[in-house]
């Protein structure tokens, strides 16, 4: 277990997934309105919301993952 | 459908959230719930109208679960097979806790509805938080924190055999009845659709009734959370409620939350995860307790009140469940910080040592 070691994690995949993250969130605020439209119309475009959020929870959990990890805090083994 | 106005977002609001998010998600990664009930009124005092507060909020709850359930699963602390058995039973008290609110919101109105919900909060966290508070202060007493046994309620629940209800847990390494854990998942789904958060229930009743570890619990809580918060999104959704701008932003923070409070799990004694959920669950109590007069008066069931006393109430109470929130953080991060410590010492002391 090596609490404080920054050195052994590499950046890349936090500039990778940290890229993906941020262009997500700018493709959801470029396109709010029409998102928003589709969204209050419910019923079956109640996919809309759910494809979303699983997008951000897998791209976005990545990038928080790294992170961390970049960042030595590491879970105990 | 009508179409909602959903409200303008600013970068402070967007800020405002995403830090909310992020303390909500360290609790939520440390105890397994516990982080949502300040985002409805958070977003409500922004403006944002009261049903679309509570779609956002559950919209942004399941995929953050569902990170959290993964990351803690990696450290092996889930029982997926008791998270999916409960999550589905909760699913039914989800929507029959929905449908008692529609009935009480169209019999009182919005006074009756906010009522409803804080006396049930205060009645349910003074039980729970009140029995989980005396456990922790006995465990810590009595020295015994690394270790825990289930008590003589799960013994007795572990020890009932009914035929054909048998399922073996892996979590508590024996077979239970799912005659005990469905009116359990029940129970948090009822509480969840209710004060917005299940886990106050689910996980003391995962450690006290079925004789799980805090670890194991509040772990499972999350795969409990992902599966009603999958099917509350989609009732809402359904319905065109959710602001999925809002519940990004708040989901951006949170997941930087809930990877730290899950990483946190692996570095502290099992007793502190009952500590931080006594704590929260004991000051959101008295954020409750305060309000309870004002909407009494509303109801005119009391006299009524001046609009400064409403006013000051109303706000001292949002702050309170504020406070719970960043003491449970405060409480988490300084333990995440010893354990590190005591981690990072212990090759230096072997090295002493030898």
């Amino acid at each position: 277990m090596t609490p404080h070691t920054k050195t052994s994690n590499s950046f890349v995949p936090v500039i990778g997934w940290g890229s993906a993250s941020v262009a997500l969130y700018f493709l959801l605020f470029r396109y709010e309105t029409q998102i928003l439209d589709w969204i209050s119309q419910g019923k079956w475009f109640f996919i809309i919301p759910i494809l979303i959020a699983f997008s951000f929870s897998i791209v976005h959990g990545k990038f928080t993952g790294e992170f961390w990890k970049y960042m030595g805090i590491h879970a105990k083994h | 459908m009508e179409s909602l106005n959903f409200i303008h977002l600013d970068l402070t609001n967007a800020l405002y959230l995403f830090l909310v998010g992020f303390v909500g998600g360290l609790v939520s990664g440390f105890i397994g719930s516990g982080g949502a009930f300040v985002l409805t009124p958070a977003m409500m005092s922004m403006g944002v109208p009261g049903i679309v507060a509570v779609a956002s909020n559950m919209c942004h709850k399941f995929p953050k679960a569902l990170v959290g359930a993964i990351k803690r699963a990696k450290f092996g602390q889930v029982d997926v097979k008791m998270g999916l058995v409960m999550g589905i039973s909760a699913e039914a008290g989800v929507l029959l806790g929905a449908h008692y609110q529609e009935l009480i919101k169209q019999h009182f109105g919005d006074a009756g509805s906010n009522l409803y919900v804080s006396v049930s909060f205060v009645i349910i966290l003074a039980l729970v938080g009140g029995f989980v508070m005396r456990d922790t202060i006995k465990s810590y007493r009595s020295g015994v924190m690394e270790q825990e046994k289930p008590g003589r309620l799960a013994l007795w629940v572990q020890s009932i055999h009914i035929p054909g209800t048998m399922v073996y847990f892996p979590s508590i390494n024996t077979r239970i009845s799912i005659l005990f854990t469905i009116p359990l998942g029940f129970a948090t789904g009822l509480l969840a659709a209710t004060i917005a958060v299940g886990g106050f229930i689910g996980v003391p009743a995962q450690i006290y009734i079925l004789g799980m570890s805090s670890l194991m619990a509040s772990a499972t809580e999350l795969v409990i959370a992902f599966v009603m918060g999958v099917g509350g999104t989609i009732k809402f959704a359904w319905n065109g409620y959710v602001d999925v701008r809002l519940a990004m932003i708040i989901l951006g923070g949170s997941l930087f939350g809930i990877q730290l409070g899950a990483i946190g799990t692996t570095y502290v004694k099992p007793f502190m995860i009952k500590l931080v959920m006594g704590v929260i669950m004991l000051t959101v109590l008295l954020s409750r307790l305060l309000v309870i007069p004002v909407y009494l008066s509303q109801l005119e069931w009391i006299a009524p009140m001046e609009a400064a006393s409403i006013s000051l109430l109303k706000n001292a109470s949002f702050a309170i469940m504020i406070l719970a929130l960043v003491l449970g953080a405060g409480i988490i991060l300084v333990a995440m910080i010893k354990g590190r410590k005591t981690v990072a010492e212990q090759p230096v002391l072997l090295k002493k040592a030898a």
